[in-house]
């Protein structure tokens, strides 16, 4: 067989795999809205002000409410695979169009943390494990320590009293100034000042645990065979660090930057409502203050979705780096 | 007992993030007695900072002591945080002895649920949780909970699996043991040291979890947080800065001393790691 059409199958095998993760996750959400208190026909009554028992009963009918609960399972299933999500009635809006509204802004704040914490924890960890024992290992191991304890929320709430209230350097919520009808580059860079403070609070947390990462991973590359043969072969030790040690020493850095992106959306809700950042995040704090159940499991629903997706990518990207995954 | 603390001790951070957990529990355990006052109540003047209207951490926008509430607050944080973490490790425990004891389709269960746990985003979910059970302290240690239990379960079956084909566990089926002594008797105190260690570091992060949850107003409405503390301060950074800063340094400085205790511990009891390092 052909090596791309090995890649091809590895490809559609990972997606097979992912099937019944999706399908997984959609039962758990049904269940988990079986679990709350009332169901959409108690909300609509409760907007409404007052309904009879005769018209909620009519409700429920025509909402297949009053079906057993199998039945109902399987129109969900239905439903969600044919993208709908259900209505938030606070909204007065589709889920789903209420979603994917708010997904772009949380997909620019995801992108530029992993690049921000991968970035920069690789650089921190490099220069910790080649320092290894020096003052500079040490400060920067303490750094990882103390960020790794620090509430997020608390971080961007001090962020925004010291630059921006004290300083003035940064906004301190939204993602651009509405009000000064930017266009073109002028926008750009309004939303791209708008995404530093967001962006570095989301970090650090994952900043300290990639600064770890590579760190360990650089030391255990370093006691490998091969280091021993470029050294044997006469290579100064600052290309076999840089050259030989870094490349393999990234690979797990890559891997669990994957692993990593559920723990970033749940800590981009946190980061959103500290900075009123326009996305999913925000969305979801809101939906939690108007009680709106239905936008609040559409929010997870797409998030684990999202998930899937990123690993799925990563993975393949992963069985491009380094061929010998495919064999496994 | 004294060996364990021989080799604690020589983790000198260790030492010192024990030190300061032992206050923080001294001031949880003291709290009534230094504020014995409900800290919701009104203390005194509105927006003191920190040092005057006899505030020593200032008052917020209700007039409530910051201080009165950290002290509080210690109380729910460690609580919530051990509560949770025995639950997860109860149920994490059991379940993973069974996979990896028993091997077939609990363990395929198992593996397909912390699966599909390692995908979902676990906080988005804690909040879920929360959401719908309505916010209580039984909510909020159920949901962490149940976020948390996947990683003790996996940790506990690999170590099982490793186990369970040692000679000391086969010389106990040809005795003729029965299963549940073999499991509780003889596999599982061997695999106690990883336990406890991941059960310091879950305390850590459930705390973390819990002010979140407190920050986004799903703390308990009836007991002071940390959490909730930053929540209700928010609105206040510009004119107090105080009312959000000190307890944030109160979530800091314990989860900080939790890490450290568990990374000593981790020292202690897996001397073959400590070694390699």
């Amino acid at each position: 067989m052909s090596h791309t059409a090995k890649r091809l199958r590895y490809v559609l095998k990972r997606l097979l795999q992912a099937v019944p993760i999706v399908l997984a996750i959609i039962v758990v959400n049904f269940f988990l809205l079986q679990l709350a208190e009332g169901d959409a026909v108690d909300v609509l009554a409760g907007e409404a002000g007052s309904a009879t028992p005769e018209y909620m009963a009519e409700l429920r009918k025509k909402f297949g409410l009053d079906q057993p609960l199998p039945v109902q399972l399987a129109v969900y299933l239905k439903n969600v695979l044919a993208f709908d999500l259900g209505y938030s009635f606070r909204h007065e809006m589709p889920v789903l169009e209420l979603v994917l509204d708010r997904f772009i802004p949380t997909l620019l704040l995801m992108v530029s943390t992993i690049f921000l914490a991968v970035g920069v924890g690789i650089i921190l960890g490099l220069l910790a494990a080649t320092g290894l024992n020096t003052w500079r290992d040490t400060l920067i191991s303490v750094f990882a320590l103390v960020t790794y304890a620090t509430p997020l929320f608390w971080v961007g709430l001090m962020f925004i009293v010291v630059l921006s209230l004290n300083f003035g350097w940064f906004p301190t919520s939204g993602m651009e100034n509405i009000a000064a009808f930017h266009e073109g580059w002028d926008r750009v860079w309004d939303i791209a000042h708008h995404l530093v403070l967001p962006t570095v609070t989301l970090s650090l947390f994952y900043l300290a645990l990639y600064t770890r990462l590579m760190r360990a991973s650089m030391l255990e590359q370093a006691g490998m065979d091969y280091v021993t043969t470029a050294r044997a072969k006469g290579l100064t030790e600052r290309r076999i660090m840089f050259v030989h040690v870094l490349r393999n020493a990234l690979l797990p850095v890559v891997t669990m930057a994957g692993v990593q992106v559920g723990a970033l959306i749940g800590g981009s809700v946190i980061v959103e409502s500290v900075f009123a950042w326009p996305g999913l995040g925000m969305l979801a704090f809101e939906a939690l203050f108007s009680r709106d159940l239905n936008l609040l499991l559409g929010i997870f629903l797409l998030s684990a979705l999202l998930v899937v997706s990123v690993n799925l990518i990563i993975d393949i990207i992963y069985s491009w780096l380094d061929p010998r995954i495919e064999v496994s | 007992m004294a060996n364990f603390w021989r080799l604690f001790r020589r983790n000198r951070s260790a030492v010192a993030g024990l030190a300061i957990l032992v206050m923080v529990i001294l001031m949880a355990a003291t709290a009534q007695l230094l504020y014995p006052a409900d800290p919701f109540s009104l203390a005194g003047a509105s927006m003191q900072p920190p040092g005057e209207g006899g505030f020593l951490l200032g008052s917020d926008s209700l007039g409530r002591d910051v201080a009165a509430g950290i002290a509080h607050g210690a109380k729910t944080s460690l609580l919530i945080g051990l509560l949770a973490t025995i639950v997860a490790v109860g149920f994490g425990t059991v379940m993973g002895a069974l996979a990896g004891y028993y091997g077939g389709w609990i363990d395929d269960l198992l593996m397909r649920t912390t699966e599909m746990f390692q995908t979902i985003p676990s906080f988005v979910f804690a909040i879920l949780l929360v959401a719908i059970m309505k916010p209580s302290i039984h909510s909020i240690v159920i949901a962490i909970a149940v976020v948390s239990w996947p990683a003790v379960a996996r940790l506990v079956r690999g170590e099982f699996l490793s186990l369970k084909n040692r000679e000391f566990v086969q010389a106990c089926h040809t005795l003729g043991m029965s299963d549940a002594k073999v499991i509780l008797g003889e596999i599982l105190p061997n695999c106690l040291s990883p336990i406890i260690v991941i059960g310091s570091l879950m305390v850590a992060t459930a705390i973390l979890i819990e002010s979140g949850l407190a920050f986004l107003g799903l703390g308990d409405p009836n007991i002071m947080s940390w959490g909730f503390q930053i929540g209700a301060g928010r609105t206040l950074l510009r004119s107090a800065w105080w009312v959000c800063t000190f307890p944030g340094i109160a979530i800091l400085v314990t989860v900080l001393a939790i890490n450290l205790v568990g990374e000593g511990l981790n020292d202690a009891l897996n001397p073959r790691l400590r070694e390699r390092q």
